[in-house]
């Protein structure tokens, strides 16, 4: 039977070749638009580490001076070197990391490669184990080296390739600001989206080149770059951060329960208590620990444009629906005198229901299959768009299948109302006028 | 024209008007929010910098090695000397910042050494003597810097320069209806004196969060001395742009080759900061335009094809109208005023839709309040886009005979 419909179905396409392009094409034009932005959206609203972003927090504690003083207000985004030091000597957590951006002049050995800056991340050890972080060669720095001030750098994998030419480099030797540090360990590729640490930084871009210890960084003189938010005396002098009142690092800490984050909440509440007691803190203790999709919700990582240019699409679809209900009704009920044949012939207005309803997902799907092309053809725009998150922009299996199946849903829900409406026919009446 | 009997008639085709309708509300809604975003967008990105574009470029310097902040400034100079010597360049000056940058360093500006809130938000730009000549500003009280109150420092100081010079738009904040030239300010160091008055400065970023002092800048006499490195804002000579952009890059390197400028974003004409800072605008603003005119066309094409179903339908009562005496004209009209009504209902139901989905993006979207005018506009567009939809329906429907009125279908 079904084949039946769906004979019936292309011959009243054809019969009206204009009306049914114009149905397909305002579907395709609204599934395109919706599934170029919805793609857009699923990739940079993206859990950048599945698995285990739900046991990582972002402690903050507010230790700012009256000035400026509003209640209710968020704690800062970053916190001090001497909080950040002291939250992680504490150990409350089950791993913890301290860190901070920055961007350091590269000295390459060979004399054919000119001197360049790279993107840099100062960190404690804990930073692999905790994000995850895949390596290609050797390994990570330890807690000792940490304390040791140790010279040593974790490179990225394009790095590598541009200084070694790929090769296991452990053990090699980058100079950096007139400094020697030795290479332990080669990531391998690695991209978190969106790059949730640091705020500050571009929420889209690749990871940062250099690793090195937070301690280290300091004693060599590397550039910190990001953020840096002070107030009283503060300068924002790089020299004098470990000192001055400013806040200038990413503090971040692996929980694994619930207890645990409540244990850690109370934790950086007495914490605050205890500094406001020795006059470092002056306003009401404020502290929280967002989780990390939480962070990345506050802090509205995924542009507004991307939010606003979604719904406009949605909306967009919703008048090409609306759309197709009008002309797909208009169509159906010309064709009242053929469905009152087929009626009076015996077909129940189930059948013809069957049918109309065939006939609409036939439009449906050429309206969908027509749409992913147009969104093939959107989410390649955007990628030449020069935004940072323009390279991420790909369809992936699952959008796919959503692509599908929105556009034949909708299509069939578009279908709903104008098949009822002409299965109501009377027979005898469509009979009798003709 | 008589309404009732075109009422009586749709009442017939409830199904149908209320979904031609229902189109035009919602396309109404969309059209009116996307052009006033547009209008935004673009008045946003049309706003000026206050400095001569045409024939600025910038040079982004990054030292290598670990120079200290002496001789660091002995190298500023001696680049900056080496850029005011380039054929082609007419000044240029170092600074920490430009406008459009979207970085920099932003500071609070207050007028009394004890005041617990900032009188105003800034833009800290720090300058020479040639910063004003170099960026083609606009003077309009006090003097310029002197060579002799120029000095250097790097981060581990702090900001408390004995002179300053302002952008009208902060002297206005901080001194409304008075004079702002020998008033002393308090910047986060300390106390300055404000030696001269500029016209329009715009901030280096003009991002929302940066709006509440978009023009009020605050012009340092010191060259900051980062090891890391700064930038030079260079005018060439009318017409002498690229060749100058071209030297200028080549002269640094001759004069001290241990420095970076690198290859994307080392040396920028101003036109391409510009299309860099507002380049997710235009775009929203381009990508609203198009979906505004296929949303137009889409309910056009609705429009049109629903109505040539009711023409076809109707055409037996059509020829007996006009069997009856009725001329083209009056068919004519009545399809055309039959729109209208259709019309007028969708875009009563659109104006209010229209508001509510400003109103909502007001709340999620940082947006401004939609003006009367954009309604205006939308709802003269859909009513003159209905009945030009109509026209060719009724058209045809006029050309009924009234013989139609003697034959079965």
């Amino acid at each position: 039977m079904f084949g039946y419909y769906l004979d019936l179905a292309l011959r009243s396409l054809r019969r009206n070749k204009i009306l049914t392009a114009l149905m397909v094409l305002a579907i395709a034009l609204g599934i395109g638009a919706s599934m170029t932005t919805l793609t857009v959206l699923h990739v940079l609203s993206g859990d950048p580490l599945p698995g285990s972003s739900a046991t990582l927090f972002y402690p903050q504690v507010d230790p700012r001076d009256m000035d400026g003083y509003e209640e209710g207000k968020r704690p800062p985004d970053q916190v001090t070197w001497t909080d950040g030091n002291n939250l992680l000597h504490a150990k409350r957590a089950d791993r913890q990391a301290l860190m901070t951006g920055g961007a350091v002049p590269v000295q390459p050995a060979q004399s054919n490669i000119d001197p360049f800056f790279s993107d840099a991340r100062y960190t404690t050890a804990d930073f692999f184990p905790m994000f995850k972080v895949p390596f290609l060669y050797g390994r990570p720095w330890t807690e000792a080296e940490d304390n040791g001030r140790a010279r040593v750098v974790v490179i990225s994998r394009k790095l590598n390739e541009k200084l070694f030419g790929g090769k296991d480099s452990t053990g090699q030797t980058l100079r950096m600001k007139d400094t020697a540090f030795q290479v332990i360990g080669v990531l391998d590729e690695w991209k978190p989206t969106p790059r949730f640490y640091d705020i500050y930084m571009q929420s889209y871009g690749s990871v940062e080149d250099v690793f090195v210890p937070l301690s280290s960084s300091r004693d060599a003189h590397l550039e910190h770059a990001g953020s840096t938010d002070c107030w009283g005396t503060g300068g924002g002098d790089g020299e004098h951060a470990e000192t001055s009142p400013c806040t200038w690092l990413q503090f971040w800490v692996q929980l694994d329960g619930a207890d645990k984050v409540a244990a850690y909440h109370d934790f950086l509440v007495h914490y605050s208590q205890e500094q406001k007691a020795l006059g470092r803190f002056q306003r009401p203790v404020n502290v929280a620990l967002p989780g990390l999709m939480q962070w990345m919700d506050i802090n509205k990582v995924v542009p507004g444009d991307v939010r606003l240019q979604t719904w406009l699409a949605l909306g967009f679809l919703l008048v090409c629906l609306v759309n197709t209900v009008g002309l797909m009704l208009a169509k159906f009920l010309r064709r009242a005198g053929e469905l009152g044949v087929r009626r009076a012939l015996g077909a129940s207005r189930r059948e013809v229901f069957t049918q109309l309803l065939v006939e609409s997902g036939v439009i449906g799907l050429a309206g969908g299959l027509f749409g992913l092309l147009l969104a093939f053809v959107g989410l390649w725009l955007v990628r030449k768009q020069p935004s940072d998150y323009a390279s991420l922009a790909h369809m992936s299996l699952g959008m796919l299948l959503v692509t599908f199946v929105l556009a034949v849903g909708a299509t069939l829900l578009a279908g709903l109302l104008p098949a009822w409406r002409a299965c109501q026919i009377t027979p005898a009446l469509q009979l009798k006028s003709q | 024209m008589q309404i009732k009997p075109i009422l009586s008639a749709l009442r017939r085709h409830k199904a149908g008007t209320f979904l031609i309708a229902m189109q035009i509300a919602l396309t109404l809604a969309i059209v009116c929010n996307a052009l006033f975003i547009i209008h935004q967008r673009v008045a946003h990105l049309s706003e000026p910098t206050g400095i001569d574009e045409a024939n600025i470029f910038i040079v982004k310097n990054e030292w290598v090695g670990a120079p200290d902040s002496a001789r660091v400034d002995a190298m500023m100079r001696a680049d900056l000397q080496t850029l005011r010597q380039v054929p082609g360049v007419q000044d240029a000056t170092p600074s920490n910042s430009y406008p459009l940058r979207g970085s920099g360093w932003d500071d609070g500006v207050k007028l009394k050494p004890d005041q617990l809130q900032d009188s105003s938000g800034s833009t800290i730009y720090f300058a020479d003597e040639h910063f004003i000549d170099t960026l083609g500003l606009k003077l309009i009280a006090g003097r310029n810097f002197r060579a002799d109150e120029i000095g250097h420092m790097d981060m581990r100081y702090k900001l408390a320069p004995p002179v300053v010079i302002i952008t009208r738009a902060l002297a206005d904040k901080l001194f409304p209806g008075g004079q702002a030239v020998g008033k002393t300010i308090y910047l986060i160091g300390g106390p300055a004196t404000v030696v001269g008055v500029v016209d329009l400065l715009q901030a280096q970023s003009v991002e929302r969060w940066a709006s509440d002092f978009a023009y009020r800048s605050v012009i340092i006499p010191e060259r900051l001395t980062l090891s890391l490195g700064s930038f030079y804002i260079v005018r060439a000579r009318p017409g002498q742009l690229d060749a100058a952009m071209r030297a200028a890059g080549k002269a640094l390197f001759a004069q001290n080759p241990r420095r970076v400028i690198a290859d994307d974003d080392g040396l920028l004409s101003f036109s391409e900061v510009r299309s860099r800072a507002y380049e997710s605008d235009r775009g929203m603003a381009i990508l609203m335009g198009v979906i505004s005119i296929v949303l137009l066309a889409v309910t056009a094409a609705g429009i049109v094809g629903l109505t040539s179903f009711w023409v076809g339908q109707r055409r037996r009562q059509i020829g007996v109208r006009r069997a009856l005496g009725a001329t083209r004209q009056d068919i004519l009209h009545y399809f055309m005023t039959e729109n209208l009504l259709i019309s007028c209902a969708g875009v009563l139901v659109g104006t209010v839709l229209a508001i509510a989905m400003n109103l909502w993006m007001v709340t999620r979207f940082e947006m401004h309040r939609l003006s009367l005018s954009y309604l205006v506009t939308g709802v003269v567009i859909l009513l003159l886009l209905g009945q030009g939809a109509v026209l060719a329906p009724a058209l045809r429907a006029s050309r009924v005979p009234p013989v139609e009125a003697t034959r079965s279908v």
